[in-house]
């Protein structure tokens, strides 16, 4: 393992430089080019003294946004991704989080960059920036300080309190993860990715990297195609993609709407899903289209450096039997803990928690939330050694492949991704008009319900809620009552509500 | 109709469904959306709407999300 996620680019780009590297379908890098670009970001992140400082990349998604990226990295920083996508009250407080020198934009987002208080940082139009001259001799310098514990990203994710959290990972829990996941999913030369998720997170680890370890090729698909699944598997085609590495929700657009009968994909041959849990006959149905497709039921939280446990489907499942996550990849351990500290029995339920590089480096300015998860492994007091707590509850079945149970928290995972109940409560708490507010999550249904009490309207709340929340944790139903049920303690009965919502006349 | 910007105002209460007609065109409604939208149209309806029918044609606005319905239940 090399101490640097640049060495594979370096050599990539020195063993196959005119090769496709990343591509939106009309245009795309080859992997001089890329390197050439990062080169150029670099450069200039050290001609303006910005080291080892997060750097805020404000891009769409492009083939660009990847060259900034390892720019970043290239220039001894690490990478801040947000998107135009995000609504506007998150990125004011990412940006009030890292504080980043400078914030790197594209033609699209450079004016509404302008409309944040940047508190000193500036913004830069990516053009101009990629235009540098590289300087090769102080690359290099700045390539042989880095160690590989140094950080080179912090995403975001959903936190309880209403305050995003950033995850900064290192080049080595990247390196391992890229190194373990690649092996375990047979990535080469000849893999061809159709990038489905956003890049400002860590799904986006599994494409970006495996490429440039591989001299592989990513399309990042545009994200309208998802709404037309015909022209989505046309795409594929198109472009023979042979490896998806998507949120269920995606596979489930194409299948659920009888697309095989249409069109089916004609390269494929490995599919990995994960972030929830994938419908039987969903699965049920990809596999009947695609039955040489390889599958596989990816687990792992972004504080775990991206997915941590695999399971190769390889048997039917019977209705009302769930997909295992299966076991973890080499180099990490999964400790299943009982309440009192215990590694849980077989069949006994527990808190899955990972040890190993695998681990990211904490929550970015945030030592608080980040010691109460990342904690010393209760079953050894002999050395520091962290452990992550995921808040998820595991057990293992009969043929010790591990299952996800449930959450200990309010934490759900809707439509690929992690949102925090608490979070969108927050936020509508603290909207005008509104006195009280509670969610549930309709998991047969995929919905976010929001109840509240308040002057609001409905549409109004909505309009205000999206300026603040991104548009995955939007309550997809929202009640108004004229009271919240309460428990005996005086705190929100979200039980009483949930029986409420599975009231006939609630649905 | 009614039944239909019912099911289109419970998911965005703050769209005019009755005069947009950009719906997919400026993102108003993304694929998540178009999901629950098919699958509560199914229910509502009784029309299966399948993946040849989603085209941005037929989700753009209202209007000719119903005349996608009312040829699905005319065919049926």
């Amino acid at each position: 393992m090399h101490h640097n996620i640049l060495t594979d680019l370096n050599r990539t780009a020195r063993e196959k430089p005119d090769k496709l590297a990343f591509s939106d379908g009309v245009t795309g890098l080859t992997f001089r080019e890329l390197h050439r670009q990062s080169r150029a970001v670099g450069t200039f992140l050290h001609q303006r003294g910005v080291y080892r400082k997060p750097v805020v990349i404000f891009m769409e998604k492009s083939p660009q946004e990847v060259a900034a990226f390892f720019g970043t990295v290239a220039g001894g920083c690490f990478y801040v991704p947000i998107d135009a996508e995000m609504p506007s009250g998150r990125i004011q407080m990412i940006l009030d989080n890292v504080k980043s020198p400078l914030v790197i934009c594209d033609g699209q987002t450079l004016e509404t960059a302008g409309s944040f208080r940047l508190e000193g940082a500036e913004a830069v139009l990516y053009d101009d920036v990629a235009a540098t001259e590289p300087d090769d001799e102080a690359l290099a310098d700045i390539y042989d300080r880095a160690i590989d514990t140094d950080p080179i990203y912090i995403v975001f994710t959903s936190g309880s309190t209403g305050i995003p959290k950033g995850v900064a990972a290192c080049h080595r829990s990247v390196q391992d993860y890229v190194e373990q996941l690649s092996e375990v999913l047979g990535f080469d030369e000849d893999t061809v990715f159709g990038s489905q998720t956003p890049l400002y997170f860590d799904a986006c680890l599994k494409e970006v990297y495996s490429t440039i370890r591989y001299g592989a090729t990513t399309y990042l698909i545009p994200k309208n195609l998802f709404s037309i699944p015909v022209a989505l598997v046309e795409y594929l085609n198109e472009h023979r993609i042979n490896t998806l590495c998507w949120v269920v929700s995606a596979l489930t657009m194409i299948s659920a709407f009888s697309t095989f009968d249409v069109v089916k994909p004609l390269y494929l041959r490995t599919v990995a899903f994960g972030s929830e849990v994938f419908p039987l006959k969903q699965l049920r149905l990809w596999r009947k289209a695609l039955p040489d497709v390889s599958f596989t039921n990816l687990y792992g939280p972004t504080e775990g450096t991206g997915m941590c446990c695999y399971y190769h489907v390889e048997r039917e499942f019977q209705e009302g039997e769930s997909i295992p996550i299966g076991r973890p990849f080499p180099n990490r351990e999964i400790l299943l803990l009982t309440g009192d500290g215990r590694l849980a029995e077989a069949g006994e339920e527990g808190e899955i928690c990972i040890r190993g590089t695998t681990l990211t480096l904490g929550y970015y300015n945030d030592p608080e939330r980040t010691t109460a998860v990342f904690v010393q492994n209760p079953l050894q007091s002999a050395y520091p050694e962290q452990i992550y707590r995921t808040g998820d509850i595991g057990k293992y079945n009969e043929a010790g492949e591990l299952l996800f149970v449930s959450r200990k928290d309010y934490q759900i995972k809707h439509m690929g991704h992690r949102v925090e109940l608490g979070e969108v409560e927050v936020n509508v708490s603290m909207l005008p008009g509104v006195q009280m507010a509670a969610c549930i999550y309709d998991e047969k249904r995929g919905k976010i319900v929001l109840y509240y009490v308040g002057d609001t309207a409905e549409g109004e709340l909505t309009a205000a809620l999206k300026q603040r929340l991104p548009r995955y944790m939007l309550p997809n139903r929202l009640i108004r009552l004229d009271r919240l049920p309460q428990t005996s303690n005086g705190k929100i009965d979200r039980v009483g509500l949930k029986k409420l919502y599975l009231e006939p006349a609630h649905k | 109709m009614e039944e239909l910007l019912n099911i289109l105002r419970e998911m965005h209460p703050d769209v005019d469904f009755e005069n947009e007609e950009h719906l997919i065109d400026n993102g108003i409604l993304d694929s998540m959306d178009i999901v629950s939208l098919i699958t509560e149209i199914g229910e509502g309806f009784d029309v299966t709407i399948t993946a040849a029918d989603i085209i941005p044609a037929n989700f753009n606005s209202a209007k000719a999300l119903y005349a996608l319905i009312q040829r699905l239940e005319d065919e049926a």
